[in-house]
């Protein structure tokens, strides 16, 4: 019998990846038996110190370009950038929670540790080039989530959204694994591309063949199968329905960390996907993305008009987003994979802020989140609505912001990938867009206040709000900072 | 070219001004007023400053197919990597709506200081901003620096409206906002559009080329042929373009969002909205629309024409009905902006030379009315027709004054009107694409809005004395010295046309040679 070989493990590659599940499996001990009750919040500055430290791990890996076990784990600037986003976000959505976990009486020790494993999962999906990792991926990702989305026990919608989220979420899995097993069995390969000479993988694969000669129904099918997996996870329409009561259900900070971390890593695990192993189908996949992407933004922003619960707003707004976030995905071009990181960092960027302020304005045992509880916040909390109206201006578009800049750059690839028409819908629906971000802005400003409402500020949320705003500005007047790094990005993609 | 940033300066000292505003201490109403009126006012002095560039002609321009010659040209590099640059400069036809901008900033700023009493710091702060956005509009040419200052000209002017509005404020502000923003939306893509081709074309012969969205330099490539925009993409591009520009300025029918916004925005708001904000529009149609697609522009002139006539006959008619004279103002305002956008689209030196100088004198002329009606609201505590009669004999000062500024708006000889409505009439009668049957119809609307105008002025000022009017009092002398600041332009352009046509046609020149090329080619 052959001896099975173990590859070579090169740890460079996972470095930052150890880090963050190391330091959350200590950190796991750490809290039980050292962090006293109610003082949980140690445990969280603990964990943004991990996040911070595998920041800096990362740092010297700029520029490699190497993989390991096997060519399944892949690390190059793509995945570098992406790592940073999701250490931002976590980092974030962390400082953000730091006030909002006792005020709801739900103080466990164990948020900030989940926290770290689901941006760990993140990470690995931005990282792997091979369909098992990513379904591994995508699980830790999702067990760590249903946890969170259940974490503000015994409030019941809390509960009710967990649960709706595991079902879905499982059914999710279970096309991405059939999807895996057909496509392996069209090919006889999970790997994305190959890493190493003479190694199997899927681009090689379709390399390979003469479209006429080969009947890739199965290919296709398994495809299609993981492609739908991934409309659960990204929430495209029409696989969207779990996402309004999911997020508002959860509580605040998790939504926030869900709506732009796990849509960030799917489509980043999809870009991969396509712009790496499928280019060559390209004329395939291509209608069906853009249609997705098409009705995604136009009823994602539909939907959000009907909302006067801001969370529910931004639950259904973040839907139309990753719309946006999928043009660049789909254009299989340097300039489309650019757009992308940019737009995701400003977006979250973005959106955190926003559910901070949301957090800002929640209370226990009752959230005030109806457009009317907006009504004079400006002469309430000067500085929550101007954070407020820099997330929504950023939100719907409007320069001097970096969500201006990201819709910027994912049109322009998307006119340059010969999808004019779908940027023109991209811009409709921003217009239509615009009206509900606006009439959030117009309650803070034009309006006295309906109702009393108190706004608690603390720290942790004062600085989550400021470093978000800061972040929005800075990169919509000076994108230049930012387009320099996702420039160096540049995947390999083509077809 | 000097090195010195005059022109910057001109654009940033207002958003200097704003933010030392903030840094100010708290409840200190008078101070904030100060600072702002004195920024604005330095600003202006230094825009002056702008004329000294222009006091000598340009040398001839080097070839037919050269781009516009921009005086005071400054370009810095800003995201190198899409070829976005930090590009101001001037021509004739910007030099001159720079100039309205900073005159009517202090005016609107001095405006305030009785009407805005509720959150002086934050009001001035927006005006300021807003005088810097609105000038950037004005001298940016580069496309996306362009598309970035008209966006935010749109948040100052949307806040300002929704926060010290009358009582319908919030509705008016969210669909100022949403039209304007809906219809910039579509430029926008034009905008990569243009982009995207230009940097294809240039990159076939040029590899590396990485585009770019320097106007001049499309405007070059265009010119000399190494870029052509024609076929009917470039005409969905144009009318891109267009539909920004339109809801803008605003051409019939998409002015719907006017009346609400004229009628709602306090009188310092309204001034900078109706005189320079609407400009903006008629502004970009030359600078974007006639430049890029001379072609596409010749295609369409006909059709936006029939708009242009519409709105000056629509705006007019409508404006005789008001009883309201803030809402009678907006519409001669729709009325008059119909002769700008006629003239634009006439296609000729003449024609669009007409509509600059015109945009100019519109914007002072309306931004008088708005400001007597702002008088006349504050001292009467209303702006109904039916509130005011015989107005002439307790104020025959500001009688005097509003019936200059009245016929100027109706357009006598000898006063600015004349001037601007006469020569566009001249352009659109020699237009190859119009010619008299427009002319017909613009002099109709010149007929109509004698009427209005004069209604307007005879139900206010003439007739029996009411008594409510009879013990209101007569122009201050800070009221009189801002009108008679306003109305010395107005004669002195009346009789003196050539201080702005000469270089007004000298600008205009620059985007006519693109048209003349477009026509030979033909």
């Amino acid at each position: 019998m052959e001896q099975i070989q173990i590859p070579p493990v090169d740890l460079a590659v996972v470095a930052p990846l150890i880090t963050v599940v190391g330091w959350a499996i200590v950190l796991l001990l750490v809290d039980v038996f050292f962090v006293p009750a109610g003082q949980k919040r140690i445990t969280g500055y603990l964990g943004i110190a991990g996040l911070v430290m595998a920041g800096a791990v990362a740092a010297p890996l700029w520029g490699s370009d190497s993989s390991t076990f096997g060519g399944m784990l892949v690390l190059d600037n793509f995945a570098l950038a992406l790592t940073w986003i999701f250490l931002l976000i976590g980092a974030i959505s962390m400082v953000i929670a730091l006030d909002y976990l006792p005020r709801q009486g739900i103080e466990q020790g164990e948020f900030y540790p989940l926290i770290m494993f689901a941006v760990s999962a993140m990470m690995l999906l931005g990282q792997s080039a091979n369909l098992i990792v990513m379904f591994l991926g995508i699980e830790l990702l999702s067990i760590t989530l249903y946890i969170l989305t259940g974490f503000a026990y015994p409030r019941l919608s809390s509960e009710e959204a967990a649960m709706k989220y595991l079902l879905l979420g499982a059914f999710a899995a279970g096309f991405f694994v059939y999807g895996i097993a057909l496509i392996y069995g069209q090919t006889g390969t999970v790997q994305l591309f190959s890493t190493a000479p003479g190694q199997e993988s899927l681009a090689e694969y379709l390399g390979r063949q003469t479209f006429a000669a080969v009947d890739l129904t199965l290919l296709l099918v398994g495809s299609g199968l993981v492609l739908v997996a991934f409309g659960f996870k990204v929430a495209l329409v029409p696989f969207h329905m779990w996402t309004p009561d999911v997020y508002e259900g959860a509580p605040t900070p998790v939504t926030a960390f869900m709506s732009v971390g796990t849509k960030g890593a799917a489509l980043a695990a999809l870009l991969r996907l396509l712009d790496m192993a499928l280019p060559s189908l390209q004329p395939i996949w291509l209608p069906v993305l853009a249609t997705l992407a098409a009705v995604t933004m136009l009823l994602g922003n539909l939907g959000a008009i009907a909302q006067s619960n801001v969370k529910r707003m931004l639950a259904y707004s973040s839907i139309g987003h990753a719309g946006y976030l999928l043009l660049g995905v789909m254009t299989v071009s340097e300039r489309g994979v650019q757009g992308f990181l940019f737009y995701l960092l400003a977006y979250s960027l973005t959106n955190l802020g926003a559910f901070a302020v949301l957090i800002a304005l929640e209370q226990r045992g009752e959230a005030a989140w109806s457009l009317d509880d907006f009504a004079g916040l400006w002469q309430r909390q000067p500085f929550l609505a101007l954070a407020m109206a820099v997330f929504m201006l950023s939100l719907a578009g409007v320069p001097p912001t970096a969500g201006f800049v990201g819709k910027f750059y994912v049109f322009m690839a998307a006119w340059e990938g010969g999808l004019g028409w779908l940027a023109l819908v991209g811009m409709l629906t921003s217009a239509i867009a615009a009206f509900f971000y606006l009439r959030v802005i117009a309650r803070m400003f034009m309006q006295e206040p309906v109702r009393d409402v108190q706004p608690q500020l603390f720290r942790g949320l004062t600085l989550g709000i400021s470093i978000a705003a800061a972040g929005t500005l800075i990169f919509g007047i000076l994108p230049t900072l930012l387009i320099n790094v996702v420039q160096q990005t540049a995947l390999a993609v083509g077809r | 070219m000097t090195s010195f940033p005059l022109l910057s300066i001109v654009l940033w000292l207002p958003a200097l001004g704003a933010l030392l505003l903030l840094l100010l201490p708290r409840n200190r109403d008078a101070l904030y007023r100060q600072v702002g009126l004195m920024f604005t006012v330095a600003t202006f002095v230094v825009s002056l400053g702008l004329l000294v560039s222009f006091s000598t002609p340009a040398g001839a321009a080097a070839s037919a197919a050269a781009p516009p010659t921009m005086r005071l040209l400054e370009q810095l590099p800003w995201i190198p990597a899409w070829g976005v640059g930090y590009s101001i400069g001037l021509d004739g036809v910007s030099l001159w709506l720079v100039l309205l901008t900073t005159l009517l900033t202090p005016i609107a700023a001095w405006a305030s200081w009785n009407s805005i009493t509720t959150q002086v710091r934050y009001f001035q702060v927006l005006l300021l901003l807003l005088e810097t956005a609105l000038i950037g509009v004005f001298v940016s040419v580069d496309l996306f620096l362009f598309y970035i200052f008209w966006e935010f000209t749109l948040i100052p002017m949307a806040l300002m409206i929704g926060i010290w509005g009358g009582a319908n404020r919030m509705a008016a502000a969210m669909k100022f906002f949403l039209y304007t923003f809906a219809a910039s939306l579509l430029m926008l893509l034009s905008i990569i559009g243009v982009y995207a081709l230009h940097r294809s074309a240039i990159g076939a012969t040029q590899p590396g080329f990485g585009g770019t969205f320097d106007l001049l330099r499309i405007v070059a490539d265009l010119r000399s042929g190494a870029f052509a925009l024609d076929g009917n993409l470039a005409r969905l591009l144009f009318g891109g373009f267009l539909a920004a520009f339109a809801v803008k300025a605003p051409i019939w029918p998409f002015h719907s969002w006017l009346p609400d916004a004229y009628s709602e925005a306090p009188t310092p708001v309204v001034i900078l909205l109706s005189a320079v904000m609407s400009k903006l529009g008629t502004y970009g149609l030359v600078r974007f629309n006639l430049t890029l697609f001379p072609e596409a522009a010749g295609w369409a002139a006909p059709a936006v024409a029939v708009l242009a006539v519409i709105g000056i006959l629509y705006g007019a008619m409508v404006a005789y009905a008001q009883s309201d004279m803030k809402r009678l103002v907006a519409y001669s305002s729709l009325s008059h902006m119909g002769f700008v956008v006629l003239g634009i689209f006439a296609l000729n030196g003449l024609g669009v030379s007409g509509a600059v100088l015109q945009m100019v004198n519109h914007g002072l002329t309306t931004a008088a009315l708005f400001l007597i009606v702002g008088m006349l609201e504050s001292r009467r505590g209303s702006r109904d027709l039916a509130a005011f009669g015989g107005l002439w004999q307790a104020t025959p000062v500001l009688g005097g004054l509003t019936l200059l500024v009245v016929l100027s708006s109706a357009g006598l000889p000898g006063l600015n009107g004349f001037v601007g409505e006469f020569t566009i009439m001249q352009g659109a009668y020699s237009s190859p694409t119009l010619g008299w049957p427009f002319l017909a119809f613009a002099v109709l609307g010149v007929v109509l809005a004698v009427v209005y105008l004069l209604r307007m002025f005879r139900s206010a000022f003439m007739g029996d004395t009411l008594a409510e009017t009879a013990s209101l009092r007569d122009l201050n002398r800070q009221e009189l010295a801002v009108l008679v600041l306003l109305c010395l332009p107005m004669v002195a352009i009346g009789l003196f046309p050539n201080l702005l046509l000469v270089s007004v046609e000298e600008g205009v020149a620059g985007v006519m040679r693109g048209i003349l090329v477009a026509v030979a080619s033909r």
